[in-house]
């Protein structure tokens, strides 16, 4: 994304009347540029809680601190310069990391977005850098002229523009914070591993919670629909023989979504294929014949496709839509699987919603 | 296990001509897509290039050419058919 390209959502407007969350100060330390306020290491009880809010989707649009300098320990005009995005919960991460250190942060208004999200849409970015250098004086701070970004914040910033404009040098730092305090005392020296993105099983796990914090809504209308369609028809005299495979609806729908966020996310190295969706379709394949065997129910042919096509495709979806939550794909790619799989996802689910439809008109006959 | 996605699409494009060999594209990169070889910065895995776009930003010869975006299916299908992708940050993709 380019850097002129605002987020359209207007999100830049409303942030501007934000409530930024205090970060409580252990200290002073006073500079030429004014007082700057030394803030704790460790995390307390309501920043842990705040972590666990965000990661649960909660106000987590609104989960900001002030740009501006804050100090870590005993810094003085040599000390590293440290850039954050002003997502709380980046800027507690770095802190975090920062024990026995003697360092200055620089947070920039990312608009409360962490640093590669907020790099991507451009608000962590060479101006909004070079405005907050000026406007916090740093050069009355530190005398190193040097700036520690983040590496994921490089999507939107010019290292070489910021030089020219502010006279910083960019450093670029590594991608975790944990790994902050080995590439300061190897001279700002980073090595390969500290510079790779990886998506491990952890990473993988968060951020599928998210995932299905994002669909719980959908979830929820979709079970009391299914529950209460469930209820209707096996009330019908006509359906009654139909009575198991009714009920098996609303679980085979909570499994085609568990299959398509979590369990995508859990083995997402070791299903089959690089497509997304083909991943998840295969696990919510996998998912609904499982549970349709063990149901011990005999299926017709025509019940079984229905509800493996429907709950394939429903995988197959939420496969897809976690792209966006995983660090290794590009635009070009997922355009290109949009391409391929959406048509095939939506005759799945038509299909299967037709021939169920069929299968159910067929015994009220 | 390293997770890769689709082959050949990325949009990635690097003249070597204008290359100095500054490194800075190796530095940004989360992929390691580029290395230095000879005092030329090098391609050497195109295909996991995620488009992010750090390198063309900080090329400072403007040697690296890449349509950069979200690799985001959900910001896709809602920007529609209609232009540019754009990460909705209400529903907080990411």
């Amino acid at each position: 994304m380019g850097e002129n390209e605002q987020c359209s959502c207007g999100c830049s407007a409303k942030n501007n009347e934000k409530k930024y969350y205090s970060v409580s100060a252990v200290g002073r330390v006073s500079a030429e540029a004014g007082n700057i306020n030394i803030i704790p290491t460790q995390w307390t009880l309501r920043d842990r809680i705040g972590e666990i809010r965000v990661r649960l989707d909660m106000g987590r649009m609104n989960y900001a601190v002030a740009p501006g300098v804050y100090a870590v320990g005993n810094p003085d005009h040599q000390s590293p310069v440290l850039v954050s995005a002003n997502y709380k919960l980046s800027f507690d991460i770095l802190r975090r990391e920062l024990n026995g250190l003697n360092v200055w942060i620089l947070v920039i208004d990312s608009k409360g977005v962490n640093v590669w999200c907020a790099a991507g849409k451009g608000t962590f970015g060479t101006d909004e850098l070079v405005q907050r250098v000026k406007m916090t004086r740093l050069e009355k701070i530190v005398s190193t002229g040097k700036l520690i970004v983040p590496q994921l914040g490089a999507p939107g910033i010019s290292a070489h523009t910021v030089q020219e404009l502010c006279g910083f040098q960019v450093l670029y730092g590594p991608v975790r914070a944990k790994d902050i305090k080995k590439y300061i005392n190897a001279g700002m020296k980073a090595d390969s591993m500290m510079r790779r993105v990886d998506f491990g099983i952890i990473d993988r796990l968060t951020v599928s919670w998210l995932e299905l914090a994002h669909a719980a809504k959908a979830v929820v209308v979709g079970m009391l629909f299914l529950v209460g369609l469930s209820m209707f028809m096996t009330r019908i005299p006509g359906l009654v023989e139909l009575k198991g495979e009714i009920r098996l609806l609303p679980i085979l729908f909570l499994a085609s979504v568990l299959a398509g966020t979590v369990l995508n996310a859990v083995f997402l190295p070791y299903l089959p294929g690089r497509a997304f969706s083909f991943k998840g379709g295969l696990l919510g394949l996998a998912a609904c014949s499982g549970i349709i065997y063990f149901s011990g129910q005999y299926l017709p042919v025509i019940s079984y496709c229905s509800l493996i096509l429907m709950g394939s495709g429903i995988s197959a979806f939420l496969a897809l839509n976690f792209t966006g939550a995983s660090t290794y794909t590009s635009l070009s790619g997922v355009k290109k699987e949009i391409r391929y799989s959406m048509p095939v996802i939506m005759i799945m689910i038509f299909c299967g919603v037709f021939l169920e439809i069929v299968h159910v008109i067929r015994r009220l006959l | 296990m390293r997770l890769r996605y689709l082959s050949g699409v990325v949009t990635l494009a690097y003249d070597v001509n204008k290359c100095k060999g500054c490194g800075r594209c190796v530095e940004v990169c989360p992929h390691e897509v580029f290395s230095v070889e000879n005092g030329k910065a090098k391609m050497v895995d195109k295909d996991a290039c995620i488009e992010c776009g750090a390198c063309m930003k900080n090329c400072p010869f403007d040697s690296i050419r890449v349509n950069a975006g979200v690799g985001c299916a959900a910001a896709i299908l809602a920007s529609g058919k209609k232009g540019k992708v754009v990460c909705g940050c209400e529903d907080g993709c990411c």
